[in-house]
């Protein structure tokens, strides 16, 4: 029975697997993703003001970029 | 009518943020022009701390994927942030940090510290170029400098493009230096606060007496974050990035102006003390960040979940939706829901008559809160090209009582007060 539970999760794993070989596009299929909103930073500068507020206030930082250091205000 | 008057508030609003942040530079005739984006923000809590924050920052494109970032960054700060202290149901003395004056608390009022002023200045560049076809490599300083304070952070990354660039893998790592000479000297770990109630014969002996609770000289904090990433494009619309990052941190972490109101049976602050924190600090954090291209704009969601040795859990959820209403303009919503629970030596207020414990802190951002952000940005392309944009905010921090027993008359005060805050942003990009 676990035998049979390990195969099942190995195989599922595989397609998994394989699926992620089909992720992604062809670099003629950019067109959305080349817009300048679609950028993983493009709100940087608001990112980088927002950022500056929560680390003041809050107990976490970083996560998206680096935590450590920047002001006094922690 | 209606529309008319809407769109001259809105040319009325466009040239005053325009006169503001400095009219646009002339594009020079040249292939690789500097791009600016400037902003200036205002954050405002209701009868606590006011900021004002202005940036200035830089792209240029040097070709061949040799890129070049600036930051400028001055804040200003003032108002008062909580000092730790517990409300009480008679009038409060305490020392100022510097301890030449003291200052009183009215009763039932949230202790204050309202001599909260500061500049800061901060400047970064950034450098990423590629190495061979599928390698970027970046590096960047940045040095941050306020009264008390002076941080500088070097950072640098690597970053390796597969699977015809649809896969992205970043591998980084930063140093910071802190260092800070708090005003009056830091105060001794869980050292009382020195008031001068009239018992001293002379101000060299109420001096004498606060001296014994300061040390003199500046204080250094190391901290070396890891962060490891990888970046998907799923589909024609769909992008992911997967961060894990490493933050740890030795040194000197305390708030030098934070402290802890030590209390009787029935409630009565007896004493009040500096907060003590660890001296080391290790975070983890997963970060997910999803971003899909719709027809009419652009859904960003993130969650992060992050936890520490301090016993911080938190959990994250950031959203944005960009809805274009036209070629040119846009509304964009943002939605942000915060949670943390309490580090291990949080303490709202110590109890007379049981041994002190190693570290104890009663700020507030240690506690156990929620937290939540509501926003709109209004984003549109003005006719020669460059984009203005405003940005409201409305930000507020709910306290938890972490099942901490309030005794005798300190359960009729508000411990946990909420915090309120607005946040107005302007920013023009040329």
């Amino acid at each position: 029975m676990k035998r049979k539970t390990i195969v099942i999760i190995t195989i599922m794993a595989v397609m998994q697997l394989a699926g992620c070989a089909n992720l992604g596009v062809q670099p003629w299929e950019r067109d959305l993703l080349a817009k300048d909103e679609m950028a993983l930073d493009s709100e940087g500068v608001d990112i980088g003001l927002d950022d500056h507020i929560y680390f003041s206030k809050e107990a976490t930082s970083g996560g998206r970029s680096f935590a450590g250091g920047g002001c006094g205000c922690n | 009518m209606q529309l008319k008057q809407t769109k001259n508030v809105s040319a009325t609003l466009a040239a005053a943020s325009c006169a503001l942040l400095g009219t646009s530079v002339q594009a020079e005739d040249n292939s690789e022009e500097w791009k600016f984006d400037t902003a200036i923000l205002y954050y405002g809590e209701t009868d606590r701390v006011q900021l004002v924050e202005g940036v200035f920052n830089a792209n240029k494109d040097f070709g061949d994927e040799h890129y070049f970032n600036g930051k400028l960054v001055i804040d200003t700060l003032t108002g008062a942030s909580a000092s730790g202290a517990v409300a009480q149901s008679g009038v409060q003395t305490f020392t100022r940090p510097s301890g030449n004056e003291t200052y009183t608390v009215e009763a039932g009022e949230t202790p204050l510290d309202d001599t909260f002023h500061d500049t800061r200045v901060q400047a970064s560049g950034q450098w990423t170029q590629p190495i061979g076809e599928n390698y970027r490599i970046s590096g960047g300083l940045q040095a941050s400098k306020e009264y008390d304070y002076l941080s500088i952070v070097g950072n640098g990354s690597l970053d390796m493009d597969l699977n015809q660039r649809n896969t992205t893998l970043s591998a980084g790592i930063s140093y910071a230096f802190d260092s800070i000479d708090p005003v009056g000297g830091r105060p001794v770990d869980l050292s009382s606060m020195v008031v001068d109630n009239g018992q001293f014969d002379s101000s060299e002996a109420y001096q004498q007496a606060f001296d014994a609770t300061r040390l003199q000289g500046s204080e250094q904090k190391d901290t070396v974050d890891l962060l490891l990433g990888v970046t998907q494009v799923i589909n024609r619309r769909m992008l992911m990035q997967f961060n894990y990052s490493l933050s740890m941190s030795d040194g000197y972490h305390n708030d030098p102006y934070k402290v802890l109101s030590v209390v009787d049976q029935q409630g009565l602050t007896q004493d009040v003390v500096y907060e003590s924190r660890p001296t080391e600090r290790t975070k983890h954090s997963m970060y997910w960040q999803t971003k899909y291209a719709l027809d009419q704009g652009v859904v960003d969601f993130s969650y992060r979940f992050a936890t520490d040795d301090w016993d911080i859990d938190s959990h994250t959820i950031d959203s944005r939706f960009r809805y274009n209403l036209s070629e040119t303009s846009y509304i964009q919503p943002h939605i942000r829901y915060y949670q943390q629970n309490e580090a291990e030596f949080y303490n709202p207020f110590l109890s007379q008559g049981t041994a002190l414990p190693e570290h104890a802190s009663a700020d507030y951002r240690l506690g156990k809160m929620t937290a939540i952000t509501l926003g709109l940005k209004y984003g549109m392309q003005l006719e020669n090209g460059n984009e203005l944009a405003f940005r409201l905010e409305y930000y507020q921090q709910t306290p938890d009582n972490a099942g901490f027993e309030q005794p005798g008359t300190l359960a009729d005060e508000d411990l946990y007060p909420s915090l309120k805050a607005v946040i107005a942003q302007v920013s023009y990009s040329f």
